[in-house]
């Protein structure tokens, strides 16, 4: 668990790749964005380790999340399994990394006390889970197929969507994002996922790949994600 | 380089049950809190607390702030904070006085700040009023152009429960906080 502290710098955050902060077909974004020009920060900064945390800040069911709130029986909706890697930029595996994710039953409500959408809340299901990934990067969910949402950005739905964050092994590789699925009618004009550049918004959505232990158990997603990463391969033991 | 960065997308307003469970109240277990420092922590204990405010000047109830931060030991801390879980949209941590991590680094907490309306995090720094001389050797604060570096400077004020730092974010307007390329 323990990183190496001779932290190499940092390829900066690729602004072609990233939404802006003001992007007004996201309403919220116009009183929210911050305004001003980023102010450059000396290399320090992007040296900063991310919070490292152990396995046991993950628990044996918080990867599955139809098991891990279940009350009275399984939860409804269509199984699904998402798993992936997460790399940086030139390919390399991102161990250990916290991946936190949330998302909306299958009817699309989310357990959040201030969703008001008027769909059935599943009591079996909470839509919270975290894992770390492996030495490869890799990582597993086991869900629910999440539902689409009005979300009162003048008449539209949200694509069906999971919230992903990250912490990879810099603080400055953070990232919050969300995974969409492939086909999706409502993409081509979902304000969120448009405000990321077309060259790089197929980056967020995921493809299907049938399971090949258990095909019959739930449909196969995979999803990939790419952190920020060093500018020279670390000095590190490779295993 | 043979990939490129996944794009970020907003946190939304529904991450509470996800990131921030205990302190909401959601049955699933947080993997970080609002709590950094242990009893056995060395250093003086503080309270770092604030509001984000939007570009109207109303608080933000639904932003999720996360903060890092070294102690006396050079051992970092980390946390984690919404400011939905109480009627002042304020977000509240407990922890230890930073300790400098060197020459030219005065006492500081990295923060990220995310909420629904931001499709990117954003980082920004907290310094302390009380800290002036070494704020004036500070690299990054030197960076920062002067009329815009009171934005970073957390105010102390000593309460009768012990010593309360605040710092608040202003998304956009004349006092918007700086916020780093980082
Ligand atoms: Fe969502």
């Amino acid at each position: 668990m323990k990183r190496d502290l001779q932290i190499p710098t940092l390829r900066p955050r690729d602004w072609s790749t990233q939404p802006a902060y003001v992007y007004p077909p996201y309403k919220s974004t116009v009183k929210r964005g911050p305004t001003q020009p980023l102010v450059p920060v000396k290399r320090a900064l992007e040296q900063l380790a991310a919070p490292v945390y152990g396995h046991g800040a993950v628990g044996p069911l918080d990867h599955d999340l139809t098991r891990n709130a279940v009350k009275n029986g399984e939860p409804l909706g269509e199984r699904i399994v998402v798993s992936g890697r997460v790399i940086d930029e030139d390919g390399r595996p991102v161990r250990d990394a916290l991946i936190e994710i949330w998302q909306a039953n299958a009817a699309g409500r989310y357990a959040h006390k201030v969703d008001q959408h008027p769909a059935p809340l599943d009591p079996n299901f909470l839509g919270a889970g975290r894992c770390l990934t492996d030495k490869q990067g890799r990582y597993t969910f086991v869900t629910i197929k999440p539902g689409a949402y009005p979300w009162g950005n003048g008449a539209g739905w949200r694509p069906n969507h999971i919230h992903f964050s990250l912490f990879g092994n810099y603080f400055a590789s953070r990232l919050v994002t969300q995974m969409y699925f492939p086909g999706d009618p409502l993409l081509p004009i979902d304000p969120i996922y448009n405000s990321a550049p077309a060259g790089a918004r197929g980056r967020l959505v995921s493809r299907y790949v049938p399971l090949a232990s258990d095909p019959d158990f739930a449909l196969g997603y995979e999803f990939d994600v790419v952190l920020r990463g060093a500018q020279q391969t670390p000095m590190e033991n490779r295993e | 380089m043979k990939y490129g960065q996944t794009p970020s997308q907003t946190v939304g307003p529904y991450f509470a049950y996800g990131l921030t469970p205990e302190q909401y109240g959601y049955p699933f277990r947080a993997a970080c809190g609002p709590v950094l420092a242990e009893a056995r922590t060395p250093g003086e204990p503080i309270v770092l607390t604030g509001r984000v405010y939007d570009g109207d000047g109303k608080p933000v109830d639904d932003a999720m702030i996360e903060i890092l931060h070294a102690d006396t030991r050079r051992k970092y801390l980390f946390g984690r904070c919404g400011t939905g879980a109480d009627r002042e949209c304020t977000f509240r941590f407990e922890t230890v006085k930073p300790a400098s991590t060197g020459p030219r680094s005065a006492p500081h907490i990295d923060v990220i700040v995310m909420m629904r309306g931001m499709l990117s995090h954003a980082f920004t720094r907290v310094y302390f009023d009380d800290e002036q001389e070494a704020n004036a050797r500070d690299e990054v604060l030197a960076d920062v152009p002067a009329e815009r570096r009171g934005t970073l400077i957390a105010r102390r004020e000593e309460l009768p429960g012990g010593m309360v730092y605040r710092f608040d974010i202003r998304m956009q307007g004349r006092d918007e906080t700086v916020f780093f390329d980082l």
